[in-house]
C-alpha cells in the first residue's frame, strides 16, 4: 500500500500518504500553477514585452564594463578630439562635450538608475508592510492610531517635495539620495498593507488560527501576510519606474548622482545646455529614463492583470 | 425643505470633521518640517549671517531666533509666528518669505491651474473616446499614446517642446510669462492671464497665453494620459454592467446612456486621481519651472533648498502641505456629488 504509485491519489487514505509521493504530487501542482500563470501572462505581447525590457536592462546594468562600447567612459576622461560628435559610426549614440560615448555613459546610467529602485524598494517594503501589518491587524486601538496618523502627515505632503528638502539638506551624493526618497515613500505601502490587513482580519482562516491560539507573529507573517503578495508585488514593480523618475529629478538638479558618474538625470540636466544644436547629450539619456519606467510599467500592468484575473 | 437642511447639516459636519482632522495633520507635518530644518548640521544664524560676521552679532541674533533654548520652546515660537504669517527672512532673495511667496505662488497656480484644465478636458475627451470605440484603431492609438505620456517624467516633455517648438521652429516663447514689452496687467488676482482679460488687454492676454502652453502642456501630459487611461477603463468596466444593457433596452438614445448614465458615475475615480495630481502637480512643477524659466514657487523652493535656505524651504512644504489637503476636501466633495451611495454611506455613518 505504502509504495503503491499506481493507485489513484483520491483512493489513498490520508495516513497512508507517502511523504515522497506527496512531495511529487506537490511539485507536480506547483509546476502547473506556475505553467498556468506563465500561459496567461504570455498571451498579452505587451507584459511580455516589458518582461523582456526589464530582464535585458537589467543583464546590462549587471555586466556593463562588458557591453558598453567604451567602458572607460564612465569615469573621469576626456578626449577634446571627438567631443560632440553626432550619433552614428563609431559613436552610435554621439559623444558629449568632452567626447565620452553617450551609449556607453547610458548602459552605465542603468546601474545607478536600478541601484536606486531596489535600494530604495528593500528599505521601504518591509518598514511599511509591517507599519501597515501591525496597524491594520489591531485596528481601533491605539497603536492603530499612532501608525496611521504619522502616515496621514507623510502622505499629506507630495512626496517628491519632501524628497527634496531632505535631499538638500544633506550632502548630495546616490546613498543620501535613497534615503531621502525612502523617507518619503513607505507611507504608501502602509496605507495599502494598512487596508488589505483590516480587511482580512476578520476573515475565518485569521479568526480560526486565533482561536487555537496562535501567536501574533504567526498570524501577522503566516496567516494575513501570504494573502497579500500579489498586491505588493505589482505595486512594487510600477514604483520601480516612479523611483527611477523621482531619483532622475533629484539628479536633475543636483541632488542625486554627481558628476562624472553617469547618473540618466544628470546627463539629461548636463546636456540640456547644448540644446538645441548637440541634441543628442540630452535626448538619449532622457530616452533611456523612458525606456526603464515603460519596463517596469509594462511588467507591473502584466502582473496586476495576472493577480486580478486569478482572483476572479 | 426637511430634506434640504438635512442635507446642509450633514455637509457641515462634514465639513467639520474633515478641517478638524486637517489640523492635525498640518500640525504634525509643521513638527515634521521643523525637525528636519532643525537637526542640520550648522548654526542658523552664523548661515544666515555669513562667515565673515563678527561673533557677537551672531550671539546677538542666536538670542533673537530663540536658538539658545531647548527645541520645544524654539518650535513654539516658530509655529506662533509661523500662525501669525510669518515665516521670517528669506537668506536668497532678503525678504520677508511671505511677500516671496504671496509673489511666487499665483504664477505656480496659473501654471497649475491651466495644466489641470487641459488634463481633465483631454483627459476625459481621449478616455471617452476610446471607451466608445473600444478595441478599434483609436481606441489602440489612445492607449498607445497615453501610456508613452504615463512614463516620460515632465521634464523630458518640456527639454523636447523647449527644443522643437521654443528654438527650432521658434513658434512658442520660451521664457518667462510675459514678453518684454508687453505691458503687465494692474494686479488682481496675480494670474497674468485672468488680470489682463479684467483690464481688457487683449494682447497682453494673448502674450501670456503662449507662454503658458509649452509649460502647460508639459505639465499636463502625464497626468492627463493618467486620466484617459482610468476613465476608459471605469467606462469599460460599467458598459457591461446590466443597468447600461436595461437602458439601452428601454430604447434611451445612445447618446444618453453614453454621456449621462455611462460618464457620470464613470468620473468618480477620475476626479479623485485628479484632485491628487493637481495638488502634486505644484511640487511637480519644479523641473518645468526650472527650465522654462518660469518664476514660480516650486522654482523658489527648489533654489532654497539649494541654498539651504531653511525659513524659505519650511515655508514652501508648509503652503504646499496647505493645498494638497484643501484639494483633498474639495474631491470628497465632488465625488460625494457625483455618487448618490458615497453620500448615503456618510450620512448614516454620521
Amino acid at each position: 500500500m505504502l509504495n503503491n504509485a499506481s493507485q489513484p491519489d483520491h483512493a489513498v487514505g490520508r495516513s497512508a500518504i507517502d511523504p515522497h509521493r506527496l512531495a511529487q504530487i506537490e511539485r507536480r501542482n506547483r509546476r502547473e500553477r506556475w505553467g498556468r500563470a506563465w500561459y496567461k501572462f504570455s498571451r498579452n505581447p505587451l507584459s511580455v514585452l516589458g518582461l523582456i525590457m526589464v530582464v535585458t536592462i537589467t543583464l546590462m546594468a549587471i555586466f556593463a564594463p562588458f557591453v558598453a562600447p567604451y567602458p572607460q567612459h564612465a569615469e573621469p576622461f576626456t578626449d577634446f578630439a571627438n567631443a560632440s560628435k553626432p550619433p552614428g559610426g563609431q559613436y552610435l549614440f554621439g559623444t558629449d562635450e568632452i567626447g565620452r560615448d553617450i551609449l556607453s555613459r547610458c548602459i552605465f546610467g542603468f546601474r545607478y538608475a536600478l541601484v536606486m529602485g531596489v535600494a530604495v524598494l528593500s528599505l521601504v517594503v518591509p518598514v511599511g508592510v509591517l507599519l501597515g501589518l501591525v496597524a491594520g491587524y489591531f485596528q481601533g486601538t491605539i497603536i492603530d492610531t499612532i501608525i496611521m496618523r504619522v502616515t496621514d502627515i507623510f502622505l499629506s505632503v507630495p512626496p517628491l517635495i519632501l524628497a527634496l528638502a531632505v535631499a538638500s539638506v544633506l550632502q548630495p551624493n546616490l546613498t543620501n539620495a535613497m534615503l531621502a526618497v525612502s523617507l518619503m515613500w513607505w507611507p504608501w505601502y502602509t496605507r495599502l498593507v494598512y487596508g488589505l490587513a483590516s480587511a482580512l482580519r476578520n476573515e475565518y482562516f485569521v479568526v480560526s488560527a486565533e482561536t487555537i491560539g496562535a501567536g501574533t507573529g504567526h498570524i501577522l507573517f503566516r496567516e494575513i501576510l501570504p494573502n497579500m503578495v500579489s498586491p505588493i508585488l505589482t505595486k512594487m514593480s510600477l514604483d520601480m519606474g516612479w523611483v527611477v523618475i523621482i531619483g532622475s529629478m533629484l539628479s536633475f538638479v543636483g541632488l542625486g548622482v554627481q558628476p562624472p558618474t553617469p547618473g540618466l538625470g544628470t546627463m539629461v540636466a548636463a546636456g540640456a545646455r547644448f540644446l538645441p544644436d548637440q541634441w543628442w547629450i540630452a535626448i538619449f539619456p532622457a530616452l533611456a529614463i523612458v525606456v526603464v519606467v515603460l519596463g517596469f510599467n509594462l511588467l507591473g500592468d502584466g502582473l496586476r492583470d495576472l493577480f486580478s484575473a486569478e482572483e476572479s | 425643505m426637511q430634506r434640504q437642511a438635512d442635507a446642509l447639516r450633514r455637509l457641515g459636519l462634514f465639513l467639520a470633521r474633515r478641517l478638524v482632522q486637517s489640523i492635525f495633520v498640518l500640525f504634525g507635518l509643521s513638527i515634521l518640517i521643523f525637525t528636519i530644518a532643525r537637526v542640520l548640521p550648522g548654526d542658523p544664524a552664523r548661515t544666515a549671517l555669513g562667515a565673515r560676521a563678527p561673533q557677537e552679532t551672531v550671539d546677538r541674533l542666536r538670542e533673537e531666533m530663540h536658538l539658545n533654548d531647548t527645541l520645544p520652546v524654539q518650535y513654539t515660537y516658530w509655529l506662533g509666528d509661523a500662525l501669525r504669517g510669518d515665516f521670517g527672512m528669506s537668506l536668497v532673495t532678503r525678504r520677508s518669505v511671505t511677500t516671496d511667496i504671496a509673489e511666487f505662488l499665483p504664477a505656480s497656480l496659473e501654471l497649475v491651474i491651466f495644466a489641470g484644465v487641459l488634463t481633465l478636458v483631454g483627459g476625459i475627451a481621449l478616455g471617452t473616446l476610446s471607451a466608445r470605440y473600444k478595441d478599434s484603431w483609436v481606441d489602440n492609438l489612445i492607449r498607445i499614446l497615453s501610456y508613452a505620456g504615463v512614463v516620460t517624467p515632465a521634464f523630458i516633455f518640456a527639454i523636447i517642446f523647449l527644443l522643437v517648438f521654443g528654438l527650432a521652429l521658434d513658434w512658442l516663447p520660451s521664457i518667462g510669462r510675459l514678453s518684454e514689452g508687453v505691458p503687465k496687467p494692474p494686479l488682481v488676482t496675480g494670474l497674468i492671464t485672468v488680470d489682463a482679460l479684467l483690464a481688457g488687454q487683449l494682447a497682453t492676454f494673448w502674450d501670456a497665453l503662449q507662454h503658458l502652453i509649452m509649460p502647460g502642456v508639459a505639465l499636463a501630459l502625464g497626468s492627463m494620459a493618467q486620466e484617459a487611461r482610468i476613465t476608459r477603463a471605469t467606462m469599460a468596466d460599467n458598459l457591461n454592467k446590466d443597468y447600461i444593457a436595461a437602458e439601452r433596452a428601454l430604447g434611451i438614445p445612445e447618446r444618453v446612456v453614453m454621456g449621462r448614465f455611462l460618464l457620470k458615475p464613470s468620473l468618480i475615480p477620475t476626479i479623485s486621481i485628479f484632485a491628487l495630481d493637481f495638488a502634486a502637480n505644484l511640487a511637480n512643477a519644479f523641473l518645468v519651472e526650472l527650465i522654462f524659466n518660469w518664476p514660480g514657487i516650486s522654482r523658489y523652493g527648489v533654489n532654497a533648498m539649494l541654498r539651504k535656505d531653511l525659513n524659505a524651504i519650511t515655508a514652501v512644504i508648509l503652503i504646499l502641505g496647505v493645498v494638497f489637503i484643501l484639494m483633498n476636501i474639495v474631491v470628497d466633495l465632488v465625488v460625494g456629488a457625483l455618487d448618490p451611495r458615497i453620500r448615503l454611506r456618510a450620512a448614516r455613518s454620521d
